[in-house]
């Protein structure tokens, strides 16, 4: 058998780049399980109270529970609008103008920051909003990009006389769209999901102009917390961040295999 | 015969765009009706027509006497057969073919009896609960059609159904779906770009051109007595060559080209000579000789290609460039003065232009 050499900086290369994006979860890792009142890395003393205290402090307790429905629910908003468009840019490619779904995608070029504080300004103050509801728009707003860009991916390989053919069949149009398209963009539907979820559940940039008194996501908590305290909590946070997003993650690789979010 | 599908001065434009221009056509029950041409020239958009996936700006479609032009494409009841296949890739074999059932709301017994014995008659029925993905291309074909004719449509329409598909299995396709259609009697479009194709299997062929018809004729007619000379060309008549009568005889007519050649015709082959014509012969009847005295249209040869049955010639002279055969047995060299020779019986006759 011919054994390959690899170069001795190859590896070298490869270990530095690995540490690079690995070393933060260690570490964050680490401080989280510091039994310290301060955070440090390596931690000294290894303890659990820090994951603890997230559940102790109240608002930590509250806005989880906000930042997973809203995520949630601005991911489904975003869905819903998403996947009509995502099909008609497709379906009429020809027809419709080159710019319209570069339209669709612009939220993305807009700095977060500037999106978050013209909400703010044009929308929540303007029509005195509920916070809620101001939050929740924001958060459909900074999604459906994503939403529209992936489910447009696998449209693009989707061969729409598949439609036709069901059509021609007696299918009606409607129903069409439920039985025989909705299932062969599955994986494209899921990808969308799954891409929107973690980005409004780890948004700052918008929540930070939209949430008020009374509510606030997740990350805004945790940087209020930061701010006046400089325990592990942040830490035993951004971890249990972490695990919730490895977990979404395991759950698509096993259903699914990852390879499908590469497309 | 009945007729069972028509179209009635159809009009059609994508945008500002005129795709059809007052086209009609009318198919009878049972018959095969082929719509050839090159790409844009409208057969693909006259089957969307009428499968409704397109709206006419004008002109009316009917089925049987009933007038789809209105009607949503879910409720036309007819069967497609794609150059795609366009199986659902989702679902298996049995259940693409029984889709059309499910939408009817045929009971699961009585639709898995009449899929299995469609899958029987196309030679799948092994393959029922394999996915699409697991198909060859002509297997996907056969489901296809399967699928189109389990519905029992009034109409079958066929979209380049076999473009996809390499020679030999076009060969044996295009005679499947011919004694299909044959056995089951039902009325059919078949969309092609393929000439060999169309007239291989079709009742009648609608030879279209910029979003008209030129000559609906049966493959025979067509191929020997094309009404124009766009039809004349596209059946490969590569001559046509301008004549006038010179001398009316009773049923003789002697004409003359450019440069020459008197040419004895019979009015019983061509019926009707007018004065001024077009002789439009293929190489096969423009026979080549380098005798002198023989009369013929004056040439030069050009080009020499080899055919296997015989060598073609480029020439050109007086009457224009011409195509012309010459037998194996005396290949000629560039650059010869020879005659060319019409052969009558293998040259048809049209209007000037």
């Amino acid at each position: 058998m011919m054994t390959r050499k690899i170069h001795p900086l190859l590896i070298a290369g490869t270990v530095l780049v690995f540490m690079f994006l690995v070393g933060p979860l260690i570490i964050v890792l680490g401080a989280a399980l510091s039994d310290t009142t301060y955070l440090t890395f390596p931690p000294q003393g290894l303890s659990l109270r820090w994951f603890e205290n997230i559940f102790e402090i109240d608002a930590f307790r509250r806005t989880i529970f906000t930042s997973l429905q809203i995520a949630l629910l601005s991911t489904s908003i975003a869905l819903l609008i998403g996947i009509p468009a995502a099909y008609a840019l497709n379906r009429y490619r020809i027809q419709l103008p080159g710019w319209l779904s570069t339209l669709f995608v612009l939220p993305v070029l807009v700095p977060e920051l500037v999106l978050g504080f013209s909400l703010l300004k044009n929308v929540a103050v303007q029509y005195n909003s509920p916070i809620y509801i101001s939050l929740l728009f924001g958060h459909s707003l900074l999604v459906l990009p994503y939403v529209i860009r992936v489910i447009s991916a696998s449209l693009a390989a989707f061969d729409f006389s598949i439609e036709e053919a069901a059509i021609s069949l007696g299918s009606p149009p409607l129903k069409t769209f439920f039985t025989i398209l909705l299932p062969n963009v599955r994986s494209g539907v899921i990808a969308a999901f799954i891409l929107a979820f973690i980005t409004s559940i780890n948004d700052v940039s918008i929540s930070i102009f939209l949430t008020g008194p009374g509510l606030s996501t997740l990350p805004i908590q945790l940087l209020a917390h930061m701010e006046q305290f400089f325990d592990p909590t942040v830490a035993s946070v951004s971890v249990l961040l972490m695990i919730l997003t490895v977990a979404v993650m395991a759950i698509v690789e096993r259903t699914l295999g990852l390879t499908f979010l590469a497309k | 015969m009945t007729q069972a599908l028509a179209l009635q001065s159809i009009t059609a434009h994508y945008g500002a765009t005129q795709v059809l221009e007052n086209l009609s056509l009318d198919v009878a029950e049972g018959e095969l009706v082929s719509l050839l041409g090159a790409s844009g020239c409208g057969k693909t958009t006259t089957l969307r027509l009428v499968a409704g996936f397109l709206q006419p700006t004008s002109g009316t479609i009917t089925l049987g006497g009933r007038d789809l032009t209105r009607l949503p494409p879910h409720q036309r009841n007819i069967g497609l057969v794609f150059q795609n296949y366009a199986l659902f890739p989702h679902l298996s074999v049995a259940d693409n073919v029984g889709f059309g059932l499910k939408q009817r709301a045929i009971s699961s017994t009585d639709r898995a009896k009449r899929v299995g014995a469609m899958l029987d008659r196309v030679g799948l029925a092994h393959l029922a609960d394999r996915l699409p993905a697991a198909l060859s291309g002509g297997q996907k074909q056969r489901v296809a059609l399967a699928r189109a004719l389990v519905i029992e449509p009034p109409l079958l329409m066929f979209d380049e159904p076999l473009s996809n598909l390499d020679a030999k299995l076009r060969i044996d396709m295009r005679i499947e779906i011919r004694q299909l259609q044959r056995a089951n009697g039902t009325t059919s479009v078949y969309v092609t770009h393929d000439q060999e194709e169309a007239f291989s299997i079709s009742d009648r062929v609608a030879i279209m051109h910029q979003g008209r018809i030129m000559q609906l004729d049966t493959p025979e007619r067509l191929y020997q007595r094309p009404a124009n000379a766009f039809v004349a060309r596209f059946v490969g008549f590569e001559n046509l060559i301008a004549m006038s009568v010179v001398a009316r005889d009773g049923a003789k007519v002697t004409a003359e080209a450019a440069g020459g050649l008197p040419l004895t015709l019979s009015l019983e082959q061509f019926g009707e000579i007018p004065d001024r014509f077009v002789l439009a012969c293929r190489a096969d009847g423009l026979a080549v000789t380098d005798n002198a005295a023989m009369e013929g249209i004056p040439a030069t040869l050009g080009l020499r290609t080899y055919l296997g049955r015989a060598y073609q010639y480029q020439t050109s002279g007086p009457a224009g460039t011409l195509v012309a055969n010459g037998p194996l047995t005396r290949p000629l060299e560039p650059g010869a003065a020879v005659k060319l020779v019409p052969v009558p019986e293998q040259c048809t006759i049209l209007a000037p232009e």
